[in-house]
């Protein structure tokens, strides 16, 4: 009598090819972590309205300045997570437009969202943000770890 | 024989006369009271507005305040030129009565109609 194994789902990692396999996910889910994953993101080309940031750099800090025009300080959300900043928020249309005849509509209404990946660590808790002009300025300190050090080189 | 060569001082080109501009986005709204038109304008208070009206244009020139950029650029998406746009009127806004408000670097301009061209009951005797 021939016995009745149980089957069992195969075990994928004995395969020795497909190791390779998942390498090749990571890397893709690298791509699509990078600052340009805004491309990859489908929500961006549906929303319409993404604002233009700058990331500057000092020795100190890092500094974010996004053009969001017209918004109200309550409407904005800044938050931080693992070295990614996220601005996002909502942009109201007046009610009291609503009954008129339009024009030109070339302003964006409705949610946005930007991430800006950071190149190096900051103090989540001592961020600040400004809302001035139309313009929100985050700075960001760099933790001691991540600021410049000079380091002495010695010659024996 | 002495020639003094004189150096032509050419003066500089006045910076807003060759300075690049960018249309600022618009939204024109009509009522029956008027129009509004608001424009978007980051960076641009007050005092960095010009608003001129000349027959029957409206240009709107808004200068931004100085930006002053801290240490080093890594990543720009931001076009840090002054805005300029003009606009041409309906004959029937009333121009003596046009109103300017800015706020957190949105320009809302309210341009009312002129009283005679809003639609008014004749009554027939």
């Amino acid at each position: 009598m021939t016995n009745l194994i149980r089957w069992q789902r195969p075990d994928i990692a004995i395969w020795p090819g497909f190791g390779r396999l998942t390498d090749i996910r990571d890397e893709i889910d690298r791509l699509f972590e990078s600052p340009f994953a805004e491309l990859a993101n489908s929500s961006r080309l549906l929303s319409g309205w993404t604002p233009a940031l700058d990331l500057y750099e000092e020795k100190d800090n890092f500094v974010v300045k996004a053009e969001l025009p017209g918004m109200k300080r309550e409407d904005i959300e800044v938050s931080l997570h693992e070295g990614s900043l996220s601005i996002s928020g909502e942009r109201k249309s007046e009610e009291k437009y609503e009954s008129a005849e339009v024009h030109r509509t070339e302003r964006f209404f409705g949610r946005f969202q930007r991430t800006v990946t950071l190149p190096s660590a900051v103090a989540a808790d001592k961020v600040k943000a400004q809302y001035r002009d139309g313009i929100l300025t985050v700075t960001l300190p760099k933790t001691e770890e991540s600021k410049p050090k000079s380091i002495d080189v010695t010659v024996k | 024989m002495n020639t003094t060569v004189q150096e032509e001082v050419r003066p500089t080109v006045d910076r807003a006369a060759r300075q690049e501009f960018v249309a600022p986005k618009v939204n024109i709204f009509e009522t029956k009271d008027g129009y509004v038109l608001e424009a978007e304008m980051s960076g641009v208070t007050k005092e960095g507005l010009e608003v001129t009206i000349e027959g029957n244009e409206i240009t709107i020139i808004g200068r931004r305040q100085t930006d002053a950029t801290p240490g080093e650029l890594l990543f720009r998406e931001r076009r840090l030129a002054d805005y300029h746009r003009v606009f041409e009127l309906d004959p029937a806004m009333d121009t003596a009565k046009v109103s300017a408000r800015m706020e957190q670097g949105v320009l809302t301009l309210t341009l009312p109609k002129s009283e005679k061209i809003k639609p008014r009951k004749i009554a027939v005797d």
